[in-house]
């Protein structure tokens, strides 16, 4: 594109973001703070998201944008196209075929390979924040390793309402040292953190954050040993694919009560689709 | 002398950015030998060295130098404007061309508790990445126990990285450059003689 240089940020401000994505690799999890520049489009848009891809992206990379993990809504088409301007790179929708991905709030289904890098945008990167609001009293929790906090607010948690009651954003230990903010993905993704093949890279703009998760590193969802971790999802095959693993959204159809449990995954489930798999809704579609 | 001075990346967008990529796959996946495009590195810098300094170096990254690669002082302060400090203390690179140079190890920067990214990154010259000693590494980034074969580090390696891996999350992360190939060892990897 005319008048700006390669994927859009001038050469210093990657560099500045490229030192701080080494530091992050070498101590996973922590959070490396960084100058977060203006984007044209504004902070809780993903500009961390962005300013992380913009700094690793090459002409010969493939770009997938996903939102909610959707290829076809607003921020994910935005951010694709302005990748496609700025850096001319190739786009797909296709996780197999990305060599980048960039995700707003979900992992894809598929197993993501070594050679593939995941770039989470991540609206609030410290894991302690509604316990504790001062940056500076969290600061030193992380470097003292002082996580007593968040286990008694699980704790809490258990005692009032008998379970764990968080289901996006749900805290992980990573390589037994740090505590980490997944970004708001469902606790049903956290699994596929730990001992992913790909690697996993972390921008948070407004708050000016980097962090990251080197390929197989161990990342652990905080429990108890009486009450384990449990990955939720609704209790329904997907209503058009009939896919049984895979994280789902309800949809209201109607006024009358409807609904609709698809899968959130759309590149997911259309492979799924595409390779004959039907499920109970899609049957009635084409029925009607 | 100015007039002696070798160009740095021939494309400099997609020289830096291919570069990077291979020094943060390096980093993420510590001991795996990667190799850098051409540069048009100044004595007695390696290629691979030369192609760091040009990724990762600016204005706003003091520069310890190894007196004995002064040679490549000019090369390095016209490509990067990095300013070259004697402090080893006030640096956020080393650049060592033996072992000998680490001498300085002690006196990095190692990072604190509640900023532990504010350690040196140390781009370090060996003669080999292929042949020599082997030795095994454990950690994050490594599914499992992986070799790395150095011919040039100092026979106390594995002791010395011990006391750096042991100050984790605080270090010194460890770039190894041959030629025109490169291998990282981060601070949060446990290495042992193979």
């Amino acid at each position: 594109m005319k008048g700006y240089n390669f994927a859009y940020l001038d050469e210093q401000t990657k560099r500045m973001i490229r030192r701080a994505l080494l530091k992050a690799v070498a101590i996973p999890g922590h959070q490396v703070p960084f100058g977060s520049r203006e984007m044209p489009l504004p902070y809780g848009w993903g500009t961390g998201g962005i300013q992380v891809t913009a700094s690793i992206l090459g002409a010969d990379d493939v770009l997938k944008v996903i939102d909610q993990g959707a290829d076809d809504t607003t921020n994910a088409v935005s951010i694709r196209r302005f990748f496609a301007r700025t850096a001319g790179v190739r786009t797909t929708t296709a996780t197999a075929e990305a060599t980048v991905i960039q995700t707003r709030h979900r992992i894809p289904e598929k197993t993501l390979r070594e050679d593939q890098i995941i770039v989470y945008q991540v609206p609030q990167p410290e894991p302690l924040w509604r316990l504790e609001p001062s940056r500076v009293e969290t600061t030193r929790m992380h470097g003292l390793a002082d996580y007593g906090l968040m286990h008694v607010k699980l704790y809490e948690d258990i005692a009032r309402y008998g379970q764990i009651s968080i289901a996006y954003d749900y805290p992980v230990m990573v390589n037994e040292r740090y505590l980490m903010s997944p970004s708001p993905i469902p606790a049903f993704d956290n699994p596929k953190m730990d001992m992913m093949p790909a690697l996993q890279l972390f921008g948070a703009g407004r708050e000016k954050r980097i962090y990251a998760i080197p390929p197989w590193t161990r990342v652990r969802s905080l429990d108890f040993d009486d009450h384990p971790f449990r990955a939720i999802n609704a209790a329904h095959p997907c209503g058009l694919c009939g896919a049984t693993d895979a994280f789902l959204d309800e949809v209201v159809t109607d006024d009358r009560g409807g609904r609709l449990f698809v899968c959130s995954d759309t590149d997911h489930c259309a492979e799924r689709r595409a390779a004959g798999h039907v499920g109970a809704d899609g049957l009635r579609e084409a029925a009607e | 002398m100015i007039g002696a001075l070798t160009p740095g990346f021939a494309e400099p967008v997609g020289g830096a950015q291919s570069c990077f990529r291979q020094v943060l796959d390096a980093m993420a996946r510590p001991g795996r030998v990667y190799t850098v495009g051409a540069v048009a590195a100044p004595a007695p810098l390696s290629d691979a060295a030369a192609a760091v300094v040009l990724t990762l170096m600016d204005h706003e990254t003091p520069l310890w130098l190894d007196p004995e690669a002064e040679a490549a002082r000019g090369w390095i302060a016209f490509h990067t404007g990095a300013p070259i400090t004697g402090d080893p203390a006030k640096s956020m690179f080393a650049l060592a061309l033996t072992h000998y140079a680490m001498t300085i190890w002690h006196r990095l920067p190692f990072g604190t508790d509640e900023a532990p990214q504010t350690s040196a990154t140390v781009i370090l010259h060996v003669a080999s990445l292929t042949t020599g000693r082997a030795f095994v590494l454990e950690g994050p980034g490594l599914r499992s126990p992986a070799t790395l074969t150095v011919d040039g580090l100092p026979g106390d390696f594995a002791a010395v990285w011990q006391r750096n891996h042991a100050l984790y999350p605080c270090g010194i992360d460890l770039i190894l450059c041959a030629g025109n190939q490169l291998a990282a060892l981060p601070r949060s990897v446990a290495v042992r003689e193979g």
